[in-house]
Order: C-alpha cells, then structure tokens, then sequence
C-alpha cells in the first residue's frame, strides 16, 4: 500500500473520529450534569444538517453560493436551532420526567429522537430520500509527493478541533463552566451556592446540542449526502464511545470517539472485501464492547450500572 | 357462592362483548369521517364507565374471573372472522393484530415483568420470520415446526446479547439492544442469502395436509384463506397467554416483579438476578419470533425494510400505551396500534411520527399507560 493510501486513510479515520467525539463530547456532558443519556441527540446530527441545507438552499438565492460567509451562516443556524431544540427537548420531556423511573427518561428521549427524525423524512420536502449536501469548502487540494491532502477536509478537522478546545476551555476556564461542574458534582451544594440548576442543566443541553450540528453539517460536506436516518448510527457510536471513555469524563469521549474511528478504519483496510458489512461489525463491536468492558476503558468516578 | 360466581362469569364475557362489539365496529367502518365519529365515541364511553361508579363491582367480578374473559375473547375473535369472512383485507389485520399481541406479550414479559429493556423487538420478529422462510423454503421440516424453530432461533440469537445485558442496566442494556437491532436490519440488507433489501418469499402454510392458502371452506361455510392464519394465532395467543398471565400470577412473576423493582432487594432476599432476567429475556423472545414466523407465512413475504428501529419502537409503544405490565392492555393496545393507522389513511404515512408523540404524551401525564397494571391479590373475592 502506498504511503499515499495509508494517508487518506489517516485522514478518513480522523474525520470519522472528529465527528464521534463531537457526539460523544455531548452525551458526555448530558450525562455530567444530569445523569441522563438523551438517546434523541444522535437525531439532532441529522437535524443539524438539514437545518444547514434548507439555510443554504434558501441563501443560494440570494448569493448564488460558494462564498465563504454562507459556510458560517450554513454553520451558525444548524448550530443555534440544535442548541435550541435540544434546550426545548431537556425543558419538556427530560427534567419533568426526573423523578420518574429512568426507563421513563429513556423512552421519552428515544421516542423524540423518532419525532425529530420522522419530522424530518415527512416534512422536509424529498425528505424520505438521500439529500445531496453542497460542497461549500470547495474542492481545493494539494498535491504532497503521492498524498493529496484536501483543502476542505483541513478546514473540517480544524474546525473540529477548535471546537473542543473550545468547549473544553469554556467548561475549564469560564464562570459558566465552574457552574456546570458544579452542578455536575453536587446538585443540591451548587443549588444553595446560588446557582440555578435547571438554568445551568439547559444550557448544558444546549451546549451538547450545538456539537451535534456542527456535527451533522460536518458530516453532509463531508460526505456530500445527508439522510433522516444517519443520526441513529452516530447516536450509537457516540454513545459507545462516550462509554468507552467513561461517562462524565470530556477527554475520555474524545478519546473513544478516535478509537472507535481507528477501529472501523483498520477494520475497513484490513477486510476491503466486507466493506458492505462495516455497519454490521461497528454494531457488533459496540456489542461486543459492552460485555468486555461496561465501565469503559478509563473508569468511571462513581459507576452506577454494574 | 354460586351466584355470585355466575355474576362474575356474565361480566367477564360482557366485558369481552363490548370489546368485541368495539373491534366489530372499527373494522366496519369505511369512511374516515365514520373513524373519526367512532374514536370520539370510544373516548366518550372511556370517560362514562370511569366515572359511573355504579359500575365498578361489575368489573372488579369481570377481572376476577380472567379465564372466561379469555375464553369468550376467542370465542368473539371467531365470530369476526365469520362477520368478515369474505373480506381478506379486514380477516388480515385481526391476524396482524393477534401477532402483535404475541410479538408484545413477549416483550411484555421482558419489559413489564423482569424489566429488561428491548429495543429490538423487530429484529427478533425477523430472526423468527427468516428461520421459517428458509426453514421452509430448504428443508422438509413441517411449518408448524419451523414456527416453533423461529422461536427457538430467536431465543437462542437473544441469548448471544445475555453477557454484555447482565453486565449492564438501563440505558447501557438499551444501548445493546438498539445496536442488535440496528446490526440485524443491516445484516438482512447486505446479506445475499437472506434475500438482500427485496426479501424472501414463502410457500403458505400447510399443517397436516391442511393448505392455509386455500380458501376456508367447512360444509357450506365458505371463507378468506386468512381465517385459516387467524385460527393459527389464536391457537399460539392462547396458549402463550395462558402461559404469560400464570407466570404473572405465580411465584415465577413475583421474582421477576422483585428483580425489576429492586435488584438489590432481590439478591438480599436470595433472588439471582441474572437466571430470572435470563428466563424472562429468552422466553419472550421465544414468543416474539413465533409471532415473527408465522407472521411471514402469512404475509407471504419479508424484507428488511419490516424490521426498522421505528418498527422496534412501535411494538415498545404497544407495550407501554397497553400499561407496562398488564397483558390485556397489551391486547388492546395492539389493536389500536395496528388497526388505527391502517384504517384512518391518513395517518399511515404518519404512524411512527403520531404514536411516538403519543408515547411521548402519555409518559407526561400518564405514564402508567392506558390500562394500568392492577395491583397483584393474592386471594380471590379480596379487594
């Protein structure tokens, strides 16, 4: 295999990665300050990406496309209705249901990932079939001896990066951030320190939501195609990799997020005759994972679930 | 007190009339307005019997006596039939409504009783489906056979997910079953040999020389060759919910209600947690994929595309609208998770959409369900 190859590989690997730990960062931070899985937000990917395109095929009208502000604005509305929506979705169904059985919270959030996604398939026009995505970063590359190193997948995993560092520093360095933490740690110590709860809980659900779709617009120019279905298969594997990293823990998400992309990867270079099947190992593997490790490769601090 | 027996028996079977009377009706009605008049006048006879207090000893004695309830459910499920008996498309959807119910009462057991979580509920129906159609399409094997082997091939692949789901709980058991589900329904796409995205057909079902897709005929009594499935399911409905209400009743149910309650409480009192949710998650998935299977030999026909996660997720409604637990509601729940839909077209395109909101709804503001599980009496005649 050239070293060519092997790059775009690398690169593809770190992509997919990008776009895992992204997802993976939101449970993450879900689960942190609330101790809930939101099993809607692999549909807010999807979201996302069509909030981004109806916003381009509306600005297309008036720009003709292909500047570089439509990018950003394609970016900032799929970024800021997710947040939206997923601050609605903790509002409504998430925190009244607190007191309820958990299993309650886990039908309500899979059951509104299913009226994101079918409001997607129905209402969306031509929503039920594949969707081209646009190519907004231009197709731009550079020629590196036998690599060719793709001006738009640079932007994507920079982009990716500055998020988490981003959201990392917010969490890290902010007021807000200490809040969250604080929420995240003791509830009822950061609710008589004066903070309050279920502000810091939405905004947390905001915060998770806007990686979702960046996520998801990452995705569609990435792969130039978005479906109303593709949210269910990150949703699992972020997930996953969440779980992998330990729950509540941001690095460790990130973390699981690379290694699950680096599994599927070798997977696909070492058997590129089932490349039909790498859904069907990316589901095994996330089977196979939860009987081998259910507390995940780093640990939790407290584990609740064995 | 033979009288007061008899009482109960009468309300039993009323209770199962006026059911009965209501599926009539629903299957009946053509015209979407008569729909929409009809689940107005559902909604309004709910709301009487809840609040006619005279009623309330009538049916405590029709709960107490569950056996002729049953008895007179088969008895009137029958006489659909017959009422329809030359409308295959009406025979079809009780059939399709008695496999759900199968399909759920498994989840029932799983869900409701043991409390382990299953969102793959269609897989497993598939894993039945495909046993029989290549079970039959291959080998010899009588059909009544390859169903039972549908089952047993569900129970077994279920079994497959038992380490990862006794290691886990809650939305981490969730996380499996999605993934099973998801990785099933890839599978069956990719997969040549199960027919790829077009699916498998079947032969009808034959049982000792009895063809199932001929025309019913019994002296001058001509029927749909859908009776004939009918009959079938509520043969297997029968027995397997015999089976599930006495497991509910007896001291195997009591254990699954103490695992799903309290795990902890469970094992202190000497219960083992992983050999009842092992009991529990095979045995309904044993009812889901003979539910699965011969349901494709009724339809004639499957594919992927019958065994998505939305479908998972609507026979999770089922089981969740019905009351997480209570094996009627379960019935009635099926029913108008099947029939709605086929019979309002409008709502068709829309059905994953309209019962995921209502689930949604009812875990708001009623989240014990529809029909809620009764508490458990351990005597009879004591309220």
């Amino acid at each position: 295999m050239s070293i060519g190859l092997l790059a775009q590989y690398v690169i593809n690997g770190m992509m997919l990665g990008m776009m895992y730990a992204l997802v993976a960062v939101g449970f993450t931070l879900f689960f942190g300050v609330l101790d809930v899985i939101k099993f809607s937000h692999g549909d807010l990917v999807t979201g996302g990406a069509f909030a981004g395109l109806a916003i381009y095929s509306f600005l297309e009208h008036i720009d003709g496309g292909g500047t570089w502000w439509i990018t950003l604005v394609v970016a900032i509305a799929a970024a800021s209705s997710m947040a939206v929506l997923g601050a609605v979705i903790g509002r409504f169904l998430v925190l009244p249901l607190r007191s309820a059985p958990s299993l309650n919270t886990l039908l309500i959030t899979l059951m509104a990932g299913t009226v994101v996604r079918e409001s997607i398939r129905l209402f969306y026009p031509g929503g039920s079939q594949p969707h081209r995505f646009p190519g907004l970063l231009g197709a731009r590359a550079f020629q590196i001896g036998s690599l060719t190193l793709r001006l738009d997948n640079i932007v994507l995993l920079a982009t990716g990066g500055l998020l988490i560092v981003g959201m990392h520093l917010i969490i890290t360095r902010t007021r807000l951030g200490l809040a969250i933490r604080a929420v995240a740690q003791d509830e009822e110590t950061a609710r008589t320190s004066g903070i309050n709860f279920e502000r810091m809980v939405l905004l947390t659900f905001a915060l998770g939501s806007v990686l979702a779709g960046i996520a998801g617009v990452m995705n569609g120019l990435y792969y130039n195609e978005i479906n109303f279905g593709m949210g269910l298969l990150l949703g699992v594997i972020g997930f996953s990799s969440a779980i992998i990293g330990g729950l509540g823990n941001m690095y460790g998400a990130i973390l699981g997020g690379f290694l699950f992309a680096a599994l599927q990867t070798i997977g696909a270079v070492a058997l590129p005759f089932a490349s039909a099947y790498k859904d069907v190992f990316a589901f095994a593997a996330v089977i196979v994972f939860m009987a081998w490790r259910p507390t995940g490769l780093i640990g939790e601090r407290v584990s609740e679930r064995v | 007190m033979p009288a007061a027996i008899s009482r109960g028996r009468v309300s039993a079977s009323a209770v199962a009339a006026v059911f009965a009377a209501g599926a009539a009706l629903f299957l009946a009605v053509e015209s979407q307005r008569g729909m929409l008049a009809l689940l107005l006048a559902a909604g309004a006879l709910v709301v009487a019997i809840r609040r006619l207090k005279g009623l309330r000893p009538f049916l405590q004695a029709a709960s107490e006596h569950e056996e002729t309830g049953a008895l007179a459910g088969v008895a009137f499920t029958l006489l659909l039939c017959v009422l329809f008996r030359d409308d295959h498309f009406t025979v079809f959807l009780i059939g399709r409504v008695l496999l759900a119910t199968l399909a759920c009462l498994g989840l029932h057991l799983q869900f409701g009783s043991a409390g382990v979580a299953n969102f793959a509920g269609a897989a497993f129906f598939g894993v039945g489906g495909y046993t029989a159609a290549i079970l039959s399409a291959h080998s010899p094997i009588p059909h009544i056979v390859a169903v039972a082997l549908g089952g047993a091939v569900s129970s077994l692949i279920g079994s497959l997910l038992l380490l990862p789901l006794l290691r886990t709980r809650g939305h981490y058991a969730a996380l499996i079953t999605i993934a099973f589900g998801l990785l099933f329904r890839t599978f069956a796409e990719v997969n040549d040999s199960l027919g790829g995205p077009q699916g498998l057909k079947l032969q009808g079902f034959q049982l000792f020389g009895w063809q199932f897709n001929e025309e019913l005929a019994i002296g001058p009594f001509h029927g749909s060759f859908y009776i004939n499935y009918v009959i079938a399911a509520v043969a297997l409905l029968a027995i397997a919910f015999a089976l599930v209400r006495g497991l509910d009743r007896s001291w195997l149910g009591l254990a699954l209600d103490a695992v799903r309650l309290d795990e902890t409480a469970a094992a202190a009192f000497g219960l083992e947690i992983a050999r009842w949710k092992i009991v529990a998650f095979t045995l309904g998935n044993f009812l889901i994929g003979t539910a699965g299977a011969l349901s494709a030999f009724m339809v004639g026909f499957i594919a992927p595309n019958n065994f998505t996660f939305a479908e998972s997720l609507t026979f999770v409604s089922i089981v969740l609208l019905g009351g997480i637990g209570n094996a009627w509601g379960v019935a009635l729940a099926a029913f108008i998770v099947v029939v709605l839909p086929e019979k309002l077209q409008i709502l068709q395109e829309y059905r994953f959409l309209l019962f995921a909101a209502l689930v949604i709804v009812v875990l708001r503001y009623r989240p014990q369900g529809l029909v809620p599980r009764p508490l458990r009496r351990y005597f009879r005649g004591l309220a």
